[in-house]
């Protein structure tokens, strides 16, 4: 199963709401994942030319020290907020790459969850509930976020395993259903030189289109390159920097129900998911077409 | 009048509440409020009580339904009126995937679009709605009548047996074996009752009708892979 949730702001006034709202829409997909959950939080910092990596440690003690010693290796100021096994690293934009490789020297067993201007994924093993207080996720404001519940059918419940994953700067996936073809794809990236870490069809499709965009497309002809190249079952939610869209494989048998108004433009798995949004007995509320890419932009 | 909120009784009760109810009950009417889009509302009832459930449901409301009338004010999530055997369900918006799936009696109306599989499998029921159907409707479709106002998505009637189908728009494209067929008085006079009871205004006379070319009932080898 899967559920996803996913929410997309037009009005600047609700968000401070975007974190609280998020996390009671992704609640009530417990029941169709209740094996790991995930969210990514698009939330611009206060000052500009700033970017963050969002990182995850086995054991948080990891991240002892860690902000003075990436500063020193990179030297610029770098600013570091630890939430439970996540850590959200503040530095420069032009130091992105520079301090990601400095992690990986320093602290080779930290995981990078994501990366970019505004982007926070945080994920683990859990009820979404649980792993929405373990990270303060109601106390985030933002743009725009997209959550996931997972039911695992394809790999290990791990938190890597866990949805969102990252296909690049600013950009995150989900996904509800499984992959068919995604050992031969992955064998054919890594040809290519693209590396997956876990056994996840999820992370092959990220990579799937990590590899297309870095060869020219846009996000939207990339999700179009693989309504041909994936095969299997799937309803993709992504997210970039400033915007959210929404494909569906052409049988289209995983559920996915949207919701329009002024304020917002909402996805669920599920009606469910849209029934404590404001407005949503007036919200344009329809399916998305099989085999069609949606997008929105701020 | 009884009504149910389903918020303060739970799912369980509401359909228990329901399910129990006698068949020479006088009071009939029950209403269910706070739906919230909740699964496997008011199924499995089997007296002719009438329900009006305010809103939007999930999953599966409706199933199974024998004699009852199920109104849906809002809209229906997947598997509405599955494997209904009599009565009549009403969704006054939009139907999600598989609506009527099954289906061996009754009348299932859907005032708004319904999506893909609409009728798949349908074993005599009748589905009018008012506006699309989605891609691979009445796939598999054994017996009873899938009347189309809007539009059909791709694969319509694919590999249908004796159900009829009759489309006011256009089909995106005809599944395996589905063809048009001749629209005699016969059927004018079925779809005239069917729109009449669905309370669909909409003429007969613009419909085309479409069944089985018969082509899959038996073995050909030149279909054989």
């Amino acid at each position: 199963m899967c559920g996803i949730v996913g929410l997309f702001l037009k009005d600047d006034g609700l968000r401070p709401e975007l974190g609280a709202m998020l996390t009671e829409m992704l609640v009530t997909m417990t029941d169709r994942g209740p094996d790991s959950a995930g969210l990514a939080v698009y939330t611009p910092g206060r000052e500009p030319g700033q970017a963050k990596l969002t990182v995850q440690a086995a054991d948080p003690s990891d991240f002892e020290g860690l902000d003075r010693e990436i500063s020193g290796v990179v030297g610029a100021d770098v600013a570091m907020t630890v939430k439970d096994s996540h850590a959200v690293i503040g530095l420069p934009r032009e130091m992105l790459d520079r301090g990601r490789t400095a992690l990986r020297d320093l602290r080779p067993d930290i995981r990078v969850m994501s990366a970019g201007e505004t982007i926070e994924i945080y994920k683990e093993v859990g009820l979404p509930g649980d792993v929405a207080k373990r990270f303060d996720i109601p106390g985030l404001q933002g743009t725009h976020g997209i959550g996931h519940s997972r039911m695992a059918t394809e790999s290990a419940v791990t938190t890597l395993g866990a949805h969102p994953f990252s296909t690049g700067a600013d950009q995150c996936l989900v996904h509800n259903g499984s992959l068919s073809n995604h050992n031969s794809l992955r064998r054919k990236l890594a040809r290519e030189g693209v590396a997956v870490e876990t056994e996840n069809d999820t992370e092959v499709a990220a990579a799937y289109l990590t590899r297309e965009m870095q060869q020219g497309s846009s996000l939207g002809r990339a999700l179009e390159s693989g309504l041909a190249d994936l095969d299997g079952f799937y309803t993709f939610v992504v997210g970039t920097r400033d915007g959210f869209g929404v494909v569906r494989d052409p049988i289209a048998c995983k559920p996915a129900v949207m919701a329009e108004t002024d304020q917002y433009v909402a996805f669920g798995s599920e009606y469910r998911a849209l029934v404590g949004l404001p407005g949503i007995d007036i919200a344009r509320v329809w399916e998305p077409e099989p085999a069609t890419v949606y997008f929105w932009k701020h | 009048m009884q009504t149910f909120d389903l918020e303060s009784m739970g799912l369980r009760d509401l359909n228990a509440a329901l399910q129990g109810q006698g068949p020479d009950t006088n009071e009939t009417s029950r209403e269910v409020v706070n739906p919230r889009g909740s699964h496997a509302l008011a199924v499995g009832l089997d007296a002719p009580l009438d329900v009006t459930v305010h809103g939007s449901t999930g999953y599966y409301c409706a199933g199974m339904n024998s004699r009852a009338t199920i109104r849906i004010t809002g809209s229906a999530g997947p598997g509405v009126a599955e494997n209904m055997m009599s009565g009549t369900v009403i969704v006054e918006g939009d139907a999600s995937q598989y609506a009527g799936a099954t289906g061996h009696g009754g009348l299932l109306v859907i005032r708004g679009n319904a999506s893909s599989r609409c009728g798949i499998s349908m074993k005599g029921i009748d589905i009018v709605v008012g506006g699309d159907v989605g891609h691979m409707s009445a796939f598999m479709a054994q017996k009873g009548n899938l009347v189309i106002c809007g539009d059909a998505g791709d694969a319509l009637g694919d590999s249908i047996y004796e159900a009829r189908l009759f489309l006011r728009g256009r089909a995106k494209g005809l599944g395996a074996d589905c063809v048009e067929k001749e629209m005699r008085p016969e059927h004018l006079e079925l779809l005239a009752g069917l729109l009449d009871r669905a309370g669909m205004n909409a003429r007969p006379e613009d419909f085309r009708r479409y069944g089985s070319a018969r082509g899959l009932y038996h073995f050909d080898i030149d279909n054989a892979y």
